[in-house]
């Protein structure tokens, strides 16, 4: 099943610091990596730069057709270098979940560090085979009638969702959509949250 | 390889279960693990393509009882002993004293550099090569098992697909994985029919999947349902 909370015994513990102390020693591991990269990621990932160009692209529709087409260049506008993402969008027609079904490929610039399900074993298996069950499972109906795409990232390209615009947001400014825009919502396992309701 | 690491389509995992509010790492160690990747990635002494492979070839039964970092942990120490540069026994006879570590140092950290400098690596490359598949034509992907690393999953060799998109040329993993260097290709999305990959039985036939898949694991179908462009 793959542990979410690793019990785990000292032995591991053991070998990472053993590891991290000869990696010192032979330079090949900055004295102030770890406290610092772990500093970093802590403070500083998350579904941001994701979030900021869904926000935008309900907004702008110039800048929503950029993202679909050419996103290096929508996401330079937001102040990202990033040349391997893949945008697709939800529409009334279809429904987008992304996936990696060989290791745990996921768009780090843009959603941050993919959450534990998304690495799971069950998730992995399942979304490709059965993606409306295991939605409905995850609390997201997607009508029997409405296509979905499972984009399972082989390669180093990367996918992000569109999703739909909820209701009742026309004439919210982006700073009062992002909020709405959650990270499961951009990987295609949830939906954005309603007006109001964040 | 056909490992346990391709899930794609197998049955009996159960629930996906989701964790509230989940930390970006869950002990100190998993942190430890990611630095080190990082830093080893950032040194050149592996590709991501390798590291993936070693993680492949983790023990199955070892694989699904470990954690994502466990995974990292069991790649990097076997990657570091193949490439010669940290070996299992040095690790083993290491006292497990708390590693050395220097506060963090005011501006610009070689830390910050190295995980920059891995992060910013790119698959593409430039090719004159013209791509030998069209949007819309109809492809099989190859049938053929292989020992070593791979990006066609096993659910999806020997199945009829249509060229979605072209992605440009990018690094094969097939042959970066093993010293091969990068080999570029391109690259396609090819978008799969349900029944096509699940076959008959209780198969959802509105649920297609979209793979990104090299040139080479591809080839033009002839006959019925193949080419019609």
């Amino acid at each position: 099943m793959g542990k979410f909370h690793p019990n785990v015994d000292k032995y591991v513990v053991s070998r990472v610091r053993a590891l991290e102390s000869i990696l010192l020693d032979r330079g090949i591991l900055p004295a102030d990596a770890v406290d610092r990269i772990v500093q970093m990621y802590e403070s500083d990932t998350g579904p941001q730069y994701g979030a900021r160009a869904v926000a935008k692209a309900w907004t702008n529709p110039t800048f929503k057709r950029r993202l679909l087409t050419n996103s290096t260049a929508a996401l330079s506008e937001l102040g990202l270098e990033y040349d391997q993402l893949i945008v697709v969008e939800n529409t009334d027609a279809v429904h987008n979940l992304v996936v990696c079904t060989l290791c745990s490929c996921y768009p780090w610039p843009v959603l941050g560090f993919p959450p534990n399900w998304y690495k799971s074993p069950a998730y992995r298996a399942r979304a490709v085979s059965e993606p409306r069950a295991l939605l409905k499972e995850l609390g997201l109906e997607v009508p029997s009638e409405r296509e979905i795409r499972v984009w399972d990232s082989s390669s180093e390209m990367r996918y992000m969702v569109l999703p739909q615009k909820p209701d009742g947001v026309d004439g919210f400014t982006e700073e009062r959509l992002l909020p709405l825009i959650t990270r499961d919502s951009l990987i295609g396992v949830a939906t954005p949250l309603p007006a109001g309701g964040a | 390889m056909d490992g346990i690491h391709d899930l794609g389509g197998m049955q009996g995992f159960g629930p996906v279960i989701r964790e509230q509010n989940e930390p970006v790492f869950h002990a100190e160690w998993e942190g430890a693990v990611f630095a080190m990747m990082r830093a080893a990635r950032a040194r050149k002494i592996f590709n991501s393509d390798e590291m993936r492979h070693a993680i492949e070839r983790m023990d199955p039964a070892e694989y699904l009882a470990s954690s994502y970092y466990e995974r990292w942990l069991a790649a990097l120490t076997r990657l570091l002993a193949e490439k010669g540069v940290v070996t299992e026994a040095e690790t083993g006879a290491r006292p497990a004293n708390r590693a050395r570590r220097r506060a963090p140092a005011a501006g610009e950290s070689q830390a910050v550099v190295l995980d920059r400098y891995s992060t910013a690596q790119s698959s593409f490359r430039s090719s004159n090569a013209a791509p030998a598949f069209a949007v819309g034509q109809t492809v099989v992907t190859s049938n053929e098992r292989k020992p070593g690393h791979t990006r066609l999953p096993r659910y999806a060799r020997g199945k009829r697909g249509v060229i979605a998109a072209q992605r440009g040329t990018h690094v094969f993993p097939d042959a970066s994985a093993h010293g091969l260097g990068d080999a570029p290709q391109p690259l396609y999305s090819v978008r799969f029919e349900a029944a096509e990959l699940w076959g008959t039985g209780d198969v959802d036939t509105a649920a297609p999947v979209y793979l990104d898949l090299w040139e080479s694991y591809l080839a033009t179908v002839a006959g019925p349902g193949g080419d019609r462009g």
